[in-house]
């Protein structure tokens, strides 16, 4: 690592030195009184017992994110015990979600969930990867900085107002300009036809997009920053065009970094809850019709839960939370490694 | 000797600058088409936010339902409890755990299994958080409260804040290590008052990136702080929260509750944009920015 090499470095930061007579250490004759040096450090206590309680201290600190996680799993599977008892593996394969008979059947949840983090990803990673590429290749270095505050701008967007925005902007304009369009001209294919309400699978996909764009997007320019510029060199030195030196030496070199963005990305979609609440339509069916109403696992949970009554409703729907903790963790997982597998040799960036 | 050499037609170099120009453009019209739901977003807010925010949005609580005017003041109040107990849970313990993965795990098996928890922890969903919070705090007490609130938010930011701080700490160059050691100072006051001071500015970010985060966070809060319709302090009772409040005002059927959410949404997005502006302007002309 660059970091660690031992030159001399310019200490950046305040810098407090340790003591007052730090500035010229002298070895005391022998026999002399203490330094001030020593006397400061022996007034403030630096036993072996302290120094190794500290670390014991920071240790703990960073085991309780272990803890965390354990204790979240196990929280949710101790308290999903009722459902998984009695449904098993068909929890996730029914489709009747009937609440008041005590039947429960997860899987429009878990096709509302994949089908609208789908229609997220179509629309978002072209878009993410251009901008990415632009960011990173082609944009003056006057508008480097701007353009990529924006785009981190809109990761900084809390959820729920993009729920509020979708509400009553997007699903208007989805409504009365781009549905119409769409049942217009791919209605032959049937995932868009009437009835059109605006809200459902398509505007919870549209508002998922935007909100996964700024994490695919940054992670894939750090992903295409870690490309040497030796290979650029080399490319453009054969006569290659700009493109095809990006083609050929950026993307070539980065494509699995990008593959573990977007899978990253999808982490992302599939436990986004509050917009995603506020725009699917909650109506628990599995339909072809992509301008219908669907629900998705994580909306579910938010609607239905401060109004589950008895255990079995309880339990089904952290049982619907458990599987999302789980699905994301492998997720999460697997990019993390795909993306580490390309950015490991390049130096630590800063936000 | 001519023969050897490769020569491309006319039409093929026309090919190729042709597909050099519209990946340009392609790229130019991704970067426009993602910029403008941003735009669009924080114009509909300031138009929608900025004429419907007036003194009594900071000083009323909610009116009841037929009644105008009120505002979200209890809201405010409410989301300052929930992020300061979160802080004082999150800030903590991140520190503390980036502190171990920078100075003491360095490089072990321990350090990377904590780091990876971490990420895994960032990538948990929030409504998820929500789920167990509930199931470890509310349903024991049998009563939503603020303190379930801040624990969720709270562990939270603890992934963002360990990440961040770690990060920081291994920019700090190994001679100002040494040369407290050298100079006898324990290694604990080494650690707290040489290298984690040296890194501060960049830990301090790393906090309020994480505080900007939870800040604007609604799932978690769903069935652990529930939202509260009146004045409340109390961390043992449901407390109100300005997501919360947003949510509940977006979803309802009357145009001045929309109002209030429009209004309540410019105050939290200001509030975020705000503090990671700053944070930006702290990273990129502060004393961090030598050692990076």
């Amino acid at each position: 690592m660059v970091n660690l090499k031992m030159q001399p470095v310019r200490v950046p930061g305040p810098f407090e030195a340790p003591s007052p007579a730090g500035e010229k250490p002298r070895t005391p004759p022998l026999g002399a009184e203490p330094s001030a040096i020593r006397k400061f450090l022996l007034s403030r206590g630096s036993s072996a017992m302290v120094d190794s309680a500290f670390r014991w201290l920071m240790l703990v600190c960073a085991l309780a994110i272990f803890a965390i996680v354990a204790l979240i799993f196990w929280e949710l599977t101790t308290r999903s015990q009722l459902t998984i008892h009695k449904f098993g593996i068909k929890f996730f394969f029914g489709s009747a979600w009937d609440p008041v008979n005590g039947n429960f059947g997860a899987l429009p949840f878990v096709f509302g969930t994949l089908v609208s983090s789908l229609i997220a990803l179509i629309i978002a990673v072209p878009l993410a990867v251009g901008v990415a590429i632009f960011i990173t290749e082609m944009c003056p270095r006057m508008l480097r900085g701007p353009l990529s505050f924006l785009t981190e701008l809109l990761a900084a967007i809390p959820s729920v107002v993009y729920g509020l925005w979708a509400v009553f902007i997007l699903v208007p304009l989805l409504r009365e300009h781009i549905n119409p369009m769409l049942i217009r001209l791919l209605g032959w294919t049937g995932l868009f036809t009437e009835p059109n309400f605006g809200i459902g699978m398509l505007a919870a996909g549209v508002i998922l997009a935007i909100m996964i764009l700024p994490v695919i997007s940054s992670l894939t320019r750090e992903v295409m920053s870690a490309v040497p510029h030796t290979q650029r060199e080399a490319a453009l030195a054969l006569g290659a065009t700009r493109w095809e030196m990006i083609r050929m030496s950026v993307l070539r070199n980065a494509r699995i970094g990008i593959v573990g963005s977007i899978i990253l990305g999808l982490g992302r979609a599939l436990g986004e809850t509050m917009a995603v609440t506020m725009v699917i339509g909650n109506r628990p069916e599995i339909v072809r019709n992509l301008l219908a109403p669907a629900y998705s696992m994580a909306s579910v949970i938010a609607n239905e839960f401060s109004e589950a009554s008895d255990d079995m409703y309880l339990s089904a729907l952290i049982e619907i939370g458990l599987a999302l903790f789980l699905v994301t963790i492998v997720v999460n997982i697997f990019a993390r490694l795909l993306v580490w597998a390309v950015t490991r040799g390049a130096p630590a960036r800063v936000a | 000797m001519n023969d050897t050499h490769y020569k491309p037609s006319a039409a093929n170099r026309v090919w190729r600058n042709l597909a050099d120009h519209t990946a340009t453009a392609l790229t130019i019209l991704a970067t426009i088409v993602v910029i403008s739901p941003l735009i669009a977003i924080f114009g509909y807010l300031l138009y929608k936010g900025a004429s419907s925010l007036n003194l009594n949005f900071f000083t009323k609580i909610p009116a009841p339902v037929g009644e105008t005017g009120g505002g979200m003041a209890n809201a405010i109040v409410g989301s300052a409890v929930l992020l300061v107990v979160g802080s004082a849970i999150g800030v903590p313990i991140g520190i503390a755990a980036g502190i171990f993965l920078a100075e003491f795990g360095r490089g072990g098996r321990l350090a990377n299994l904590v780091r990876f928890t971490a990420d895994v922890l960032n990538g948990v969903p929030s409504i998820v958080m929500g789920v167990a919070v509930y199931a470890l705090i509310v349903l024991p007490q049998k009563h939503f409260s603020a303190l379930s609130g801040g624990v969720a938010l709270g562990i939270m930011m603890i992934p963002t804040i360990t990440r961040s701080t770690e990060e920081m700490l291994l920019m700090v160059p190994h001679v100002i290590r040494e040369a407290a050691l050298g100079l006898g100072v324990p290694n604990w006051r080494s650690v707290l008052s040489i290298t984690l001071r040296t890194a501060s500015p960049g830990v301090i970010t790393g906090c309020m990136l994480a505080f900007a985060r939870v800040a604007g966070e609604t799932a978690p809060l769903l069935f652990t702080a529930f939202g509260n319709q009146f004045w409340s302090a109390n961390i043992n009772q449901p407390i109100a929260a300005l997501p919360l409040q947003i949510y509940v005002y977006a979803l309802s059927p009357y145009d001045d509750w929309h109002r209030l959410a429009w209004a309540g949404a410019l105050v939290l997005i200001s509030l975020i944009v705000i503090s990671v502006s700053l944070v930006r302007y702290v990273t990129t002309r502060g004393v961090l920015k030598g050692a990076s």
